[in-house]
């Protein structure tokens, strides 16, 4: 059996009553679901025996620019086991711009998500250390979100005196 | 030593390094512990890499690193210029090599819109990738030495590397920020008398190694800095997300070149060296056998060196040769679109990731079918990799904390973006 | 000046001090290397044995800026890494110089995004810019050349007057 079915197979078995949506472009095997479900489905995918999504390779968000559902989180999994990547997807609460932080699962999630903080100002609820990652702490902005432009906002970074 | 102030040290890290609970100004001496500040502008530090240390006397109770000094916003300016004008920024990501950076690049954007490279293309690739690896894996390895005081081997291993650039610049006319690969193929094919050279230099490469091996692997001082230092079990490596040689010092059999086989790594033999010990000094072996390995593709390589195109014939999608231009109007044509428009790949995203010598350099691009990327993610390994410096750290002392560093090997081009 | 000449016909040789003294001073300039990124390696490169700085007096680099009359900036200099440049130049000794390294410290170069200061001459006097991307070991060399001639005008009472740098403040 294909290894992308297992996956999904493995999941509904474990949540029959979740919405899983999946996709699948030039090989790379994507699910999405509501973010409620995450930390649920990111345990069962790292610790099922037949699964084994040990390594959380990358974690990081796009910002649509729209109203509705503006960020979405993506996440990259490797099953070191089976020599398969999985990529998830959710979206991110619109009015309180805010998800679960899956660091307790992941270690390396840690400063991923402070990265995302950094450069969306994206919330991640129960995070052990939510600082700026690259930007000065003073900074008010986030750099990535659309609205941001490239050259910045000038005077919103000082420069020592001459 | 400098008495950090207040100013220096925003609260928030301080906040960080104490622990959440406890509540302490800087300028409180505690009764044996002091705040070291080490960094942005370090030698031992590679690059303007800052750690805050907490110290115990000498021993290290906690260590908050801080990144961002050279934060130079390249997921934004991505999101603003084409993919073709991309690629002279991934030279400059891991700057220790280049051309491993252009091939990763190269290698995402031809997945997301569907390119097809000739095959010669890819084994030239190949080559660079590997020659980069030889190269970086030489500065790592005389950087370490260096780091615990064997300056000799710095400079003989620089030597070797100026080697390696050298051939760059026969091959793409660059020493260092080569941006030599291009959608669709390479810059430049090679000619015969480089295939020479480069034989050639793999074959001293072995001589200059064991020369830099009898320096250090039976030197006292050099082992008892390395061994079990920093040392980082099977699981937490794992779980701290680290890839390449870091990983493969505590014993994880992981490579993508040969477990997500890209370009035509399929086709070479190779063995991937692991280390068990977890401590820097298996690091420092992982180095040293990965060069052989990549020797040892290297001539492979040339050996089956395939004979045919160096670009991809898709016109809308690849740009043509430069000669051609000038004379044909349909390849004017295609230019002038191709340069003012862009390659407009399909709508989705795809992830692409490549075996760096670092460890896994990643590519995510979000495509909304314009000229440019939607989003542009780079997962770039040094950074993950530093974020396990804390926990190595700990417990040792100050003086291992340069021979830690230098084991992971990070890059702060990458790390910080 | 062909001193080893000289003193083999007579054994002395007239000449001025000022001349004399901004020979020295020009033949052992004591750079401060700044490397930050890219350019850092090449500046590397300027050291190992195939340019070897060291013709030019200038191999001792020295890590503390205390020691150092030349600093050279080699790599982007980010608003958040401009504040500890700064902070580096002022505890330089005075008389010091400094060489732009590269596109990026010279004028931002391919950086033209938020976080990169477009120039470091925005908050350092900058002696020589060094165009290139990076440039090549043996432009830094040239533009060593250059400081030390910028060096060699210099008259031996020119730098009289400084204050002396004051040690014990806390930066
Ligand atoms: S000028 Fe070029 S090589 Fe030098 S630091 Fe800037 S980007 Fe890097």
């Amino acid at each position: 059996m294909d290894f992308k079915e297992k996956v999904i197979q493995q999941l509904n078995s474990q949540f029959p009553e979740m919405k899983l949506e999946t996709t699948d472009f030039r090989g790379d095997f994507c699910i999405k679901f509501s973010p409620d479900n995450l930390l649920m489905i990111c345990e069962f995918l790292k610790n099922n025996d037949q699964l084994k999504f040990l390594l959380c390779e990358d974690i990081t968000a796009i910002d649509w620019a729209s109203r509705t559902n503006r960020f979405t989180m993506v996440y990259h999994l490797f099953s070191l086991k089976n020599k398969f990547r999985l990529r998830l997807k959710t979206d991110v609460d619109d009015s309180t711009t805010s998800i679960e932080s899956v660091s307790s699962i992941w270690r390396t999630a840690n400063w991923q998500e402070r990265e995302v903080y950094d450069m969306y100002g994206i919330n991640f609820l129960n995070h052990p250390d939510l600082r700026r990652m690259y930007m000065p702490e003073e900074f008010e902005y986030h750099p990535l979100r659309k609205e941001f432009p490239v050259m910045g906002i000038p005077g919103s970074l000082p420069l020592p005196k001459k | 030593m400098e008495k950090l102030t207040k100013n220096d040290v925003h609260p928030k890290i301080v906040q960080a390094l104490l622990g959440a609970d406890t509540t302490f100004t800087v300028e409180d001496a505690l009764d044996n512990e002091m705040i070291l500040n080490m960094g942005p502008q370090h030698p031992a530090t590679h690059g303007v890499l800052r750690l805050l240390l907490r110290l115990d006397g000498e021993t290290v109770i906690a260590c908050v690193p801080e990144l961002g000094y050279l934060h130079r916003g390249y997921e934004k300016m991505a999101e603003n210029m084409g993919y073709l004008d991309f690629i002279p920024h991934t030279d400059r990501l891991d700057y220790l090599s280049p051309p491993a950076n252009n091939v990763a690049y190269a290698l995402a954007v031809e997945k997301l819109a569907g390119i097809e490279v000739p095959k010669r293309a890819q084994y030239i690739r190949m080559m660079m990738c590997e020659l980069s690896r030889i190269a970086s894996h030489l500065v790592a390895v005389g950087a370490l030495a260096m780091d615990v005081g064997a300056l000799t081997v710095f400079l003989w291993t620089l030597r070797e590397r100026e080697k390696v650039l050298d051939m760059y610049d026969v091959i793409c006319g660059a020493r260092f920020t080569t941006s030599y690969t291009r959608i669709g193929g390479v810059a430049q094919d090679l000619q015969k008398s480089t295939i020479i050279e480069i034989q050639k230099f793999i074959d001293e490469l072995e001589k200059s190694l064991e020369e830099v091996e009898r320096l250090l692997n039976s030197n006292r001082i050099f082992i008892e800095r390395l061994e079990d230092i920093g040392v980082i079990s099977y699981d937490d490596a794992i779980d701290f997300g680290l890839t390449g040689p870091s990983l493969r010092g505590s014993g994880v059999d992981f490579d993508l070149r040969r477990d997500a086989s890209y370009l035509y790594y399929n086709e070479v033999e190779f063995k991937v060296p692991v280390y068990y010990e977890g401590d820097c000094l298996a690091r420092y072996f992982v180095r040293m056998d990965e060069i052989r390995e990549s020797a040892k593709i290297v001539t492979q390589v040339l050996d089956k060196l395939p004979s045919g195109e160096i670009m991809a014939n898709n016109p809308k999608k690849v740009l043509p040769r430069k000669t051609e231009i000038y004379t044909k109007m349909e390849e004017l044509i295609h230019d002038f679109m191709l340069v003012n428009f862009g390659i407009n790949p399909p709508v989705g995203d795809i992830y692409q990731a490549v075996e760096n010598p670092k460890g896994e350099l990643g590519f995510y691009i979000v495509s909304k079918g314009e000229g440019h990327p939607w989003k542009l993610k780079i997962r770039s390994p040094s950074f993950v990799n530093i974020q396990s410096i804390p926990h190595m750290t700990k417990g040792y002392m100050v003086s291992d904390v340069v021979a830690i560093i230098g084991s992971i090997d990070p890059v702060m081009g990458e790390a910080d973006k | 000046m062909g001193l080893e000449a000289k003193l083999q016909q007579d054994g002395f040789f007239t000449t001025t001090i000022d001349a004399i003294i901004s020979w020295a001073r020009k033949s052992s300039v004591w750079p401060m290397p700044m490397g930050i990124s890219c350019c850092a390696i090449e500046m590397m490169a300027v050291g190992d044995p195939k340019y070897d700085i060291a013709r030019f007096g200038s191999e001792v680099m020295r890590f503390t800026p205390r020691q150092s009359d030349l600093m050279i900036v080699a790599g982007t200099v980010t608003y958040k890494m401009s504040h500890v440049v700064k902070k580096i130049y002022d505890q330089m000794p005075d008389p010091k110089w400094v060489i732009a390294m590269g596109a990026c410290t010279s004028s931002g170069g391919m950086y033209r995004s938020y976080s990169v200061v477009q120039g470091i001459d925005q908050f350092l006097p900058v002696d020589v810019y060094l165009a290139g991307c990076p440039p090549r070991p043996d432009n830094l060399l040239n533009a060593l050349m250059q400081v030390q001639e910028k060096i060699g005008r210099t008259k031996a009472r020119d730098f009289q007057d400084l204050p002396q740098p004051d040690f014990t403040k806390q930066y």
